[in-house]
Formats: structure tokens, C-alpha cells, sequence
């Protein structure tokens, strides 16, 4: 039985064990090897790229956060310090920066492609509304972000959005409070700021990208409007269920592992 | 409603496109003719004017000619079903025996969302107090004392830099301080606030600041000026010297501080805003209300879009 296993099966071993406890080998392929029209076109790939740029805002973010210190004293000595002195923090300092920028740059060219291909129509409607829900999210990082560098460009920046917020009819100068701390810009304001910026829009924008995930997986890609094809429609990959039916049930069309 | 996978996207499989046509040609003439007529003529316009509806009129028709929208939809007969054999037993009386009439799974269910829901408010509220409350309550304003008011010669006026509370240099703010001499046997100052009224960008004299002058008291820094007006570098909002708008984007004039003399002492205390200012000097008739951010009107119809000031 168990010694007959070949050596490939030794080494996939863990694997099947995982898979067998989970499910979450089976998971993981249905998510990334799903099918795709034929005639699928490069622009299709700009809803990844900005994934990607999320998750390099994500990891450059959380290690900024070692050595930043958020404070009318300290926030400007510690960028400049990160930038200045500390090794490699010039680079990670500007990969978040210049990030930023690519973030947003990327979601509004993912958002014309899908407007251009149509591709916000029945079903994906609510696809498109949990993105317009990613670009606010994604807008009010780079607000809350502009402060924490707090020199003269942040500081006055963040004084007129923040009164552009007060402007807002009827609960604009209660916007304009809460955003602020207090009637004017304080010592509170950067690290409510901060927090904003790094705990509360970043778990948001999580939950957003995952609801935004599932619903591409559920209904499918478009395939571009000049296509011949009815796109998104065809059967599902069929591949046997491998949930709790063990390591023996392995996909059909790879027999070449067994 | 269970929607199977070839129902999606109909218009894809059968889409409208209407065929081939010239008429967008003598379109863009016309307007082409109508553009060049607005240099040179009237009657060019005119004849452009003509040119552009009459092949808008052929293109519009062309397209709506086997649109949907023109035919008259088929009529299509109603479906009928034959009723159900058996409709289907109501939950409420499977679950339960006849005769009870508030069954114990109900019961359960009912109370373990209402417990998580008390148990679920009880910590969220007050930790949304806390998010939102500090910013709206005990914004009491200290009352920082400026120096004597000898620093302050008569009709000159002064920048005056100070931190307004004990979070130091985060809270200093800037005053145009002119002493208008006496009103009666009152002192008058006119205390005028730099934060431009609007977007809260830093309003600047327009005149030369005496940098050489400078004087200082205790951590309040003055320095004479003697301005035709304010200005902000911002998006170029002007006022005269007693901070009424004269150009630019804001929306009122600027605010002021409320001042009182303590034994000699200039102390300036709570910022109000301004919708205008009429006269000069210790004369002038100040038309005040309560403070209001930047961008906010307060007077006229637009003013009714801020029914409400958080306190300030």
C-alpha cells in the first residue's frame, strides 16, 4: 500500500495531506486555472496589475510603519530619517510614494477598460458598484496619506481638502470636524490620519478586492467586443470534486502524475 | 430564479448594429461649415445650421429604420401552468405540533440574535462615541495673552504668531492685530484671523513685512506691516484692510478673533466669522456670527446649506 507510492507521489505527500484536511489545493487551482475566452486581450490584465500595486502599498506600507512615527514632532524627523539615513529606506520610502500614484493610475485604466469592453453589463453590475466603492477607498488613501510626511506641501494640502470636505451642504462642517479632531488641524490630526490610513481603508479595501474577486470568478471574463464569441458563457471546467474524497481523486486531465 | 449560463448577456449573441451609412459624412460637413461660419458670416452660420439637421435628420432615420425601438413588439401568448398538485406544507406548522402556538426553536432563535445584538451594541457604542465624540465636544478656547497693548502703535498692523493651546507649536496660529485707538474710552483692536475664508489656505499681507522690526513676547512673535490688503497664495483670494473680500474665490470676508485687555495685556480668545465689514477703524460695524470653516457661506440662500455648526 504505502510503499508501493512512487516517488512523485512521495514528494506531492504533502499536498494530498493538505488537500485531503481542506480542500484548499482543490481551492486554490479552481481560483487560479479557471477558463478564459479564447480571445482574451492584454488590456484584461490591468484589473491584476492593479492588484498587485495594492499588495506592493500593502507590504512597502507595513514596513514603513516600523520606523514611522506619527506626530507634529516626529512624523517629519522620521520620514527623514527613513529616507536619509536609515539602509534601503530611500527605496522603500519611494516605492510607496511613487506607488500611490501607479495605484490609482492603474484603477481608473482598469475602470475605462471595463467601461470601453462593456464589460460592467447583467451580470457584473455589482461588480462595477463594489469597484466604484475600491476607487473611493483607494482616492481617500491617498488623502490620508498626503498628511504623514507633514511638511508645508502635506500640511496645507491637507488644510484645503479638508475644508473642501467642510464645504459639503448640510453635514460638511461636521465632516470637516470629525476628519481634523477639533476646530482646527491639532496634535490629533496625524495620528487619526494615520490610523485611517493604515488600519481602517487598508482592511476595506481587502474586503472590497476579495467581494470583487469572487464575483470575476463567479461570473466569468468578458472577452473584448469585437469578439466572435459569446464570452463567459460555456460550462464551467469540469473537474471532479475533490473535497473529502481524498488524494486518490486527483484531477482528470493530469493522469501523467499517478 | 435560477439563471442558467447561455441566458446571460443576450444583446451579445444578436447584436444591433446598424448598417453602413454616408449621411455622418454630410453631418460633420455641416458642422465643419457651421464652425467656419461663426468667423466669418451669419448667413454662413445659417446655411451650416441647415446642412447639419438635414443629414442628422437622414442619419437618425437610417438608424431607427430596423430599430427595435420602431417595431411593434410580437405578441406573445401568456403561459399557463397547471396548478400544483399539493402546495407545499407552511414551515411554521411542520416545525411544530398543532396547538402550540409560540414554539421553543422560535423562541431560541429569537433570543440568541436579540442577546448578540444587546451584547453587539453594548461594545459598539461606545466605541463609536469615542471615534466620533472628542471631536465635537469641549473645544474650549484658551485666551492667550499677546503682550502689552503698547506693543501695538496706533493704525499700524501687526503680525502676530502664537500657539493657542498647551500642543505647542501644532497649534500656532496668525493674527493681523491693527490698535484702532479709542472708541469712547474703550480701546478698539481690530484682530483679524489669517486663515483665508476660502479653502483655510495662510492669507498674507499684501505690503512689505518689517522682518527687522520683529519683537517677540514670551513665544508670540510680531512684526509690523503696513498692507493695502491681504492676499492668499492659494487660488488668489484678496481683501482690503479690514478683511472684506474684494476679489477671488472666498466666500466672506475674513475671520476674527474676540479680544480683551487684562491688566494692559492684549488677550485674544474665541475666532468668529464675518460676512462683512462696513467703515474702518474703531468705527466699523462688524457683521459677525458664530465660527464657520472656510468655504462656508453665512448669509443669503447659499448660507442655508449650513443649518448647523458642530460646536466650535
Amino acid at each position: 500500500m504505502a510503499s508501493k507510492k512512487t516517488r512523485q507521489e512521495r514528494i506531492l505527500y504533502p499536498l494530498d495531506w493538505l488537500e485531503e484536511r481542506s480542500g484548499m489545493v482543490g481551492a486554490i487551482r479552481y481560483f487560479l486555472f479557471r477558463n478564459v475566452p479564447g480571445d482574451i486581450n492584454w488590456f484584461e490584465t490591468l484589473g491584476s496589475a492593479t492588484l498587485t500595486a495594492f499588495i506592493v502599498q500593502a507590504v512597502t506600507g507595513v514596513i514603513l510603519a516600523m520606523y514611522y512615527q506619527p506626530g507634529p514632532t516626529t512624523a517629519y524627523s522620521s520620514i527623514q530619517s527613513i529616507t536619509n539615513d536609515l539602509w534601503g529606506g530611500w527605496l522603500v520610502r519611494g516605492m510607496h510614494k511613487w506607488g500611490a500614484s501607479v495605484f490609482i493610475i492603474l484603477m481608473f485604466l482598469h475602470m475605462g477598460r471595463v467601461f470601453l469592453f462593456g464589460a460592467y453589463k447583467y451580470p457584473r453590475e455589482l461588480n462595477w458598484i463594489i469597484g466604484v466603492l475600491l476607487l473611493a477607498s483607494g482616492l481617500a488613501e491617498g488623502f490620508t496619506g498626503y498628511l504623514l510626511p507633514w511638511d508645508q506641501t502635506s500640511y496645507w494640502a491637507t488644510v484645503v481638502g479638508i475644508n473642501l470636505n467642510g464645504t459639503a451642504p448640510f453635514l460638511g462642517p461636521f465632516i470637516a470636524q470629525f476628519l481634523q479632531g477639533g476646530t482646527y488641524i491639532n496634535s490629533t490630526t496625524i495620528s487619526r490620519f494615520y490610523s485611517i490610513h493604515m488600519l481602517i481603508l487598508p482592511a476595506t479595501i481587502g474586503g472590497l478586492i476579495a467581494l470583487h474577486l469572487y464575483l470575476v470568478i463567479r461570473l466569468g471574463v468578458t472577452s473584448p467586443p469585437w469578439s466572435k464569441e459569446a464570452a463567459g458563457n460555456g460550462p464551467l471546467p469540469q473537474e471532479p470534486s475533490t473535497n473529502g474524497s481524498g488524494p486518490a481523486a486527483r484531477p482528470a486531465e493530469e493522469p501523467a502524475r499517478g | 430564479v435560477i439563471v442558467v449560463a447561455s441566458d446571460l448577456e443576450p444583446s451579445r449573441e444578436h447584436p444591433h448594429v446598424p448598417g453602413p451609412s454616408l449621411w455622418p459624412v454630410g453631418f460633420a460637413v455641416g458642422v465643419v461649415v457651421l464652425l467656419v461660419g461663426f468667423v466669418v458670416s451669419w448667413a454662413i452660420v445659417a446655411i451650416g445650421v441647415f446642412i447639419t439637421v438635414f443629414f442628422a435628420f437622414l442619419w437618425l432615420r437610417d438608424l431607427t429604420r430596423n430599430s427595435e425601438l420602431t417595431q411593434k413588439p410580437e405578441k406573445v401568448k401568456p403561459e399557463k401552468r397547471p396548478p400544483r398538485a399539493s402546495a407545499p406544507v407552511p414551515r411554521a406548522k411542520r416545525e411544530h405540533q398543532a396547538g402550540e402556538r409560540y414554539p421553543r426553536n422560535v423562541f431560541l432563535e429569537a433570543s440568541t440574535l436579540g442577546l448578540g445584538a444587546v451584547i453587539g451594541g453594548l461594545v459598539t457604542l461606545p466605541v463609536l462615541g469615542f471615534t466620533i465624540g472628542p471631536a465635537f465636544l469641549k473645544q474650549g478656547v484658551r485666551h492667550t495673552d499677546l503682550g502689552p497693548i503698547g506693543d501695538y502703535p496706533e493704525g499700524m498692523y501687526i503680525v502676530t504668531t502664537f500657539t493657542s493651546s498647551a500642543e505647542g507649536d501644532v497649534s500656532r496660529r496668525t493674527a493681523f492685530i491693527r490698535n484702532n485707538g479709542f472708541l469712547g474710552n474703550q480701546p478698539s483692536f481690530t484682530v483679524i484671523s489669517n486663515h483665508c475664508a476660502h479653502l483655510g489656505c495662510p492669507v498674507q499681507p499684501n505690503g512689505e513685512i518689517k522682518f527687522k522690526e520683529v519683537t517677540k513676547y514670551q513665544d508670540v512673535t510680531k512684526l509690523p506691516v503696513n498692507p493695502s490688503g491681504f492676499g492668499c497664495p492659494c487660488h488668489g483670494g484678496q481683501y482690503d484692510t479690514e478683511g472684506n473680500r474684494t476679489a477671488g474665490p472666498p466666500v466672506r470676508a475674513l475671520d476674527r478673533y474676540s479680544f480683551s485687555i487684562v491688566n494692559g495685556h492684549l488677550m485674544v480668545g474665541k475666532p468668529f466669522s464675518v460676512s462683512k465689514v462696513v467703515g474702518t477703524g474703531a468705527g466699523a460695524k462688524i457683521y459677525s456670527t458664530t465660527l464657520a470653516f472656510p468655504g462656508e457661506w453665512v448669509t443669503g440662500p447659499e448660507s442655508w446649506l449650513y443649518p448647523i455648526q458642530p460646536p466650535h
